[in-house]
C-alpha cells in the first residue's frame, strides 16, 4: 500500500486519518502496526525531507536573502511550502477588527504537516496541567491524570528520540530512566544566564527537551520495548531507527532535516507505517465533510482532489481527524446531516469552544559581558537548548494569576540574516549611524552579544476565545470558512506583566543594556497576537460528561463513537509546555483503545 | 508540484559498525557528511540578467514571485527570478555608495567586491508588496544624491571627489540617527541596512564577523575555553 491518487482508493478501509502531522502521522503508526487497514489522506502534496530540505544554503543563495515574503511566511529556506497565515483560495475571518481581539492562523499543507517547520521542543504536561479546576478553581479538569498518560510519554519519547535531562521540577515531569537522550552542551551564554539568573535570583535554568537525536537510537533495544510481542512492528521500526542519524549540530530544524536526527512525521511515524503495508497515503485531498450513515456512525469523508478539484468519498469503518485542532473543528462543524444539524458529534454545542493558546511575550536586550567574545562556533543543535520551566508552583496564590510559564533564550552567534549590520546603533554614541570602517569595527564587536528571552505560558478556557463557520465567507472549493472570537482575559495580561517583569530581571542580572527603560504597564501591548505561537489548542475538548464536553478521555466523540479526534482539539487547556509531545501521547494512547476497541467488534 | 515519496532516494547513513569510539565518530561524521552533500545547493550558470538603461519607475513590478512551492535547494542569484531595475548609472552609484558603507579593510573586502549591489537591485524590483516602499526610497534617494551631488561640485555623485562624497554621507547619517524616517536620512538608513545586511548575509561576510558555524560537526563539543574566560566562567561550568 503506498501513495495513491483519488482514482486508487479503496473502496473502504478500517481506519480513514484526516491530517498527517504529529497526531495522523502517531495514529497511522499506532494502527498499521498492528495490522489496522489505514487510508491517511493530507491536504498538501508529498513533501520528501530528505531531497528537498536546504540543509546548509546560505541567505545568499536565496531571493531576498532568504527573507520572508507572502510567498514563504517563514522565510525561503523555512521548509514550509504552501503553508502560512495567508493562503490564497483558503481565508479566514475574525469577528473584531480590534488589534487585541485577532486570531491568526497558521496552515502547514505538506505531507507531515506542522512537523516539518517545528522547533521540536517536546515538554510533558505535568499533573496540575491535567487537573487546572481541581488544582486553581479554574477552567476544567481533563477526564485523565498524568499518570495515565505517563506510560505513552516514555514511548512517544523512545520513538521518537527526544534529548533533556530529568530535573526533579515540579509540575515538569521526569521521564522513566534511560528514556531521553543526552542534552547537548549549554552554550556560552546559556552557562552565563544560569550563573547569573541562579546566583542572583535563584530561577533555574536546565536543558529543554527536542526531538533531536544527540544519539543514534538503540534499534536492538527499544523496539522490544515499544512492540511486545510483535516481532514485524520490531524489525520494521528497527529498520527505520537504523535509517537515522544523529544530529550533526548545523542547520536549523525549521529547514527540515535530510539526515533524520530531528523528529518529523514523515520519517517517523509515516514511513515505517507505509513499510507494514496496511497504509494507503492520499495527497493533494481536502476534506469537506464526514458523512454519517443512518445510525448516526460515521461512514466516511467526501473530499476534494486539489489537483483538478473533482470531489470524491472515501469509506471507513472509523474516522479520525487529526487535521490541527482547528481545521479538525471545522470540518466537524462542516458535517452538517439531519442528525446533526449544528455539525457533527456537537450535541453539546461545545465544538469550537475553549481554544487557548500559549500566552506569550518577549523581550531582549543588549549583553556588554557578550562583547568581542573570542570567536567559535555556537550552532549546537540549532535553536533552543536550555529553558527555565515554571518556577513559582508554591508561589502561585500571591500572583494573581493561573498557571505558569516557562522562558526560552535566543543567544548566541547565530547564522546572520539581513538584520545584523543595523541593530548596533543604539549602543554607540556617534552622532551619525554607523557606516565605513565603523560599521566594520561595530559588528565584529556587537554581533552576538544581543540577548533575548521568551516566554510561553499556560491559558485557562474562556467564553470569548472561540470560533464557528462564517456565515458569509466560503474558501476555494465552497466550503464555509472559520470565524475567530477572542478576547484575553485579566490572567493572561497579568500573567504577561509578570513575564516582562522576570525577562527584565534575569536581562538585568546579566549585566543587560536596555534600550529606553523598561515598561511593565502595558502588557495589552506586549502580548503576542492569539495564534501566532501556532500553539492553538481546544475546540472540542475532552471531559467526563457528555453535555459539557466533546470527547471522552480516549478522544472519541461521545456522539459519534467511530469518530476519534487525534490532534490538540481536545486539550482542555494549554499549559505552559508545547502541545506536540501531548498531542502524540494522546494519539497513541486513542489508537490503543482504537485496537482494542475494532478487536473486540465495538465500532 | 513535485511528488517526492517519503521514502527518499538518498541512502541515509547507516548505524556504524563496532569499533572504537574515535573511529566510529569519523566513520559517521563522513556519512554524514556525505548524506547531507545531497542536499547541498547546485551552483547555476545563471548570470545577472539587467534591465535595459532607462530610469526605474518607482511602482510594484509586474513581474512574479517564485511562488509558494520553490525548489528550496536550488542556490538562485539575483535576476534569476525577477528582472533587475537599476540603469547603468544608478548601478556605479550604489556601487560607489555600497563602497563608502562597507569599504575593504585589512580583513574583508569591500561590499562591491561580494555584489552587495546585486541584491540591493533584487530587493528593490522584488515584486512583494513588503518590498515597494523600500523600491520607492532607493530610487528617489539615488536621483537626490546626483542632485545634491550637482548643487555643491557641479556633477553627479559618481563622479564627485571623495571627500565631498564622504561629507554628504556624513550629514545623512547624522539625520538617520536623529531621525531614521525622515527623508533623505532615510533613504540612507535604508541603503545602509541594505548594505550591511546583503554582506553580512553572504560566506565572506559571516566570517569576517565571526560566525564559525554551518558546518556538519562529529561532536557538539561546546564553548571553547577562551569563551568561558572572557565571561569569567570556569572550565568546569560547561
Amino acid at each position: 500500500m503506498p501513495v495513491i491518487s483519488p482514482l486508487e482508493v479503496q473502496s473502504s478501509y478500517d481506519v480513514v486519518i484526516v491530517g498527517s502531522g504529529a497526531g495522523g502521522g502517531q495514529m497511522a503508526y499506532t494502527l498499521t502496526m498492528e495490522g489496522i487497514k489505514v487510508l491517511v489522506m493530507e491536504a498538501g502534496r508529498m513533501f520528501d525531507p530528505v531531497r528537498e530540505s536546504a540543509m546548509f544554503q546560505t541567505p545568499d543563495m536565496a531571493p531576498l536573502r532568504g527573507e520572508k515574503t507572502p510567498d514563504k511566511q517563514y522565510g525561503f529556506h523555512d521548509c514550509s511550502i504552501n503553508s502560512g497565515w495567508d493562503i490564497p483560495g483558503e481565508p479566514y475571518t475574525n469577528a473584531s477588527k480590534e488589534k487585541q481581539r485577532q486570531f491568526a492562523w497558521w496552515r502547514q499543507r505538506m505531507l507531515g504537516g506542522r512537523t516539518n517547520h517545528w522547533g521540536r521542543v517536546s515538554l510533558r504536561n505535568g499533573p496540575r496541567d491535567f487537573k487546572c479546576h481541581s488544582d486553581q478553581g479554574i477552567g476544567f479538569d481533563w477526564p485523565i491524570s498524568y499518570d495515565d498518560v505517563a506510560p505513552y510519554y516514555d514511548k512517544v519519547e523512545m520513538l521518537v528520540g527526544i534529548f533533556g535531562a530529568n530535573e526533579g521540577i515540579e509540575n515538569s515531569p521526569d521521564s522513566s530512566p534511560g528514556v531521553l537522550l543526552p542534552p547537548p552542551k549549554f552554550r556560552a551564554g546559556e552557562l552565563f544566564a544560569k550563573d547569573r539568573a541562579a546566583k542572583k535570583l535563584g530561577i533555574p535554568v536546565v536543558p529543554i527537551h527536542r526531538a533531536i537525536l544527540t544519539k543514534i537510537q538503540d534499534a536492538d533495544g527499544t523496539p522490544p520495548k515499544l512492540h511486545p510481542n510483535n516481532p514485524k512492528a520490531q524489525r520494521i521500526l528497527a529498520d527505520n531507527m537504523r535509517t537515522r542519524a544523529k544530529c550533526f549540530f548545523a542547520t536549523d530544524c525549521h529547514r527540515g532535516c535530510s539526515i533524520k536526527a530531528a523528529y518529523d512525521s514523515i520519517s517517523v511515524h509515516l514511513n515505517p507505517a507505509l513499510a507494514t503495508g496496511n497504509l494507503d497515503i492520499l495527497p493533494n485531498a481536502m476534506a469537506r465533510e464526514v458523512t454519517v450513515d443512518q445510525d448516526g456512525k460515521a461512514s466516511g469523508v467526501t473530499y476534494i482532489d486539489k489537483v483538478d478539484g473533482s470531489e470524491h468519498h472515501v469509506s471507513g469503518r472509523v474516522v479520525v481527524l487529526a487535521a490541527s485542532s482547528q481545521e479538525t473543528v471545522r470540518l466537524m462543524l462542516n458535517s452538517k446531516s439531519n442528525l446533526f444539524p449544528d455539525g457533527i458529534a456537537n450535541s453539546s454545542g461545545k465544538v469550537g469552544k475553549y481554544i487557548t493558546e500559549s500566552v506569550g511575550s518577549s523581550f531582549s536586550a543588549q549583553i556588554p559581558a557578550f562583547e568581542d567574545m573570542p570567536p567559535h562556533n555556537e550552532d549546537g543543535t540549532v535553536g533552543q537548548q536550555v529553558y527555565v520551566p515554571w518556577w513559582l508552583c508554591h508561589e502561585q496564590d500571591k500572583l494573581g494569576f493561573p498557571g505558569g510559564y516557562k522562558l526560552v533564550f535566543s543567544t548566541g552567534r547565530k547564522i546572520p540574516n539581513i538584520n545584523v549590520g543595523k541593530s548596533f546603533d543604539w549602543l554607540t554614541d556617534r552622532e551619525g549611524i554607523a557606516f565605513g570602517h565603523e560599521l566594520k569595527e561595530d559588528a565584529r564587536r556587537y554581533y552576538g552579544s544581543l540577548q533575548g528571552i521568551g516566554a510561553q505560558g499556560f491559558m485557562p478556557p474562556n467564553e470569548d476565545c472561540y470560533c464557528d463557520l462564517d456565515p458569509e465567507v466560503k474558501d476555494q472549493w465552497g466550503i464555509p470558512a472559520l470565524r475567530f472570537h477572542w478576547k484575553w482575559s485579566d490572567y493572561e495580561l497579568k500573567q504577561v506583566a509578570h513575564q516582562q517583569e522576570m525577562m527584565a530581571a534575569i536581562l538585568d542580572a546579566m549585566g543587560a543594556r536596555f534600550r529606553g527603560t523598561p515598561d511593565f504597564s502595558k502588557p495589552e501591548d506586549e502580548i503576542k497576537t492569539a495564534g501566532s505561537i501556532i500553539h492553538e489548542v481546544g475546540g472540542a475538548i475532552m471531559g467526563a460528561d457528555p453535555a459539557s464536553s466533546v470527547t471522552n478521555s480516549f478522544n472519541q466523540t461521545w456522539d459519534v463513537p467511530n469518530l476519534i479526534l487525534a490532534d490538540g482539539a481536545p486539550f482542555a487547556n494549554t499549559a505552559d509546555k508545547n502541545p506536540t509531545l501531548t498531542i502524540m501521547a494522546l494519539a497513541w494512547r486513542a489508537g490503543d483503545h482504537l485496537v482494542e476497541e475494532l478487536k473486540r467488534g465495538n465500532l | 508540484m513535485s511528488t517526492g515519496s517519503p521514502e527518499g532516494s538518498t541512502s541515509p547513513p547507516s548505524t556504524p559498525a563496532p569499533g572504537s569510539p574515535t573511529r566510529i565518530d569519523r566513520r559517521v561524521a563522513l556519512e554524514w557528511i556525505l548524506a547531507a552533500s545531497a542536499a547541498m545547493p547546485f551552483l547555476g550558470s545563471t548570470g545577472t540578467a539587467f534591465a535595459q538603461d532607462k530610469p526605474g519607475k518607482a511602482k510594484l513590478p509586474a513581474a512574479k514571485g517564485y511562488g509558494p512551492d520553490p525548489d528550496m535547494v536550488k542556490a538562485y542569484r539575483p535576476g534569476d527570478v525577477w528582472p533587475l531595475t537599476f540603469t547603468g548609472h544608478q548601478r556605479q552609484t550604489v556601487i560607489v555608495l555600497e563602497d563608502i558603507i562597507m569599504p575593504a579593510d585589512d580583513r574583508s573586502p569591500s561590499a562591491s567586491e561580494l555584489k552587495v549591489h546585486d541584491f540591493v537591485d533584487e530587493w528593490i524590483s522584488s515584486p512583494y508588496r513588503n518590498q515597494a516602499s523600500d523600491r520607492n526610497l532607493i530610487l528617489k534617494g539615488l536621483d537626490w544624491l546626483d542632485e545634491e551631488a550637482q548643487r555643491r561640485g557641479g556633477r553627479d555623485f559618481v563622479s564627485l571627489d571623495a571627500k565631498t562624497q564622504l561629507a554628504i554621507c556624513q550629514e545623512l547619517a547624522v539625520s538617520a540617527k536623529k531621525n531614521s524616517k525622515e527623508y533623505p536620512g532615510s533613504f540612507f538608513y535604508l541603503m545602509r541596512n541594505l548594505v550591511s545586511g546583503g554582506y553580512y548575509t553572504t560566506p565572506v561576510g559571516m566570517r569576517d564577523i565571526g560566525y564559525l558555524g554551518n558546518m556538519p560537526m562529529a561532536e557538539n563539543v561546546g564553548p571553547t575555553p577562551e569563551a568561558l574566560a572572557h565571561l569569567g566562567l570556569s572550565p568546569e561550568a560547561a
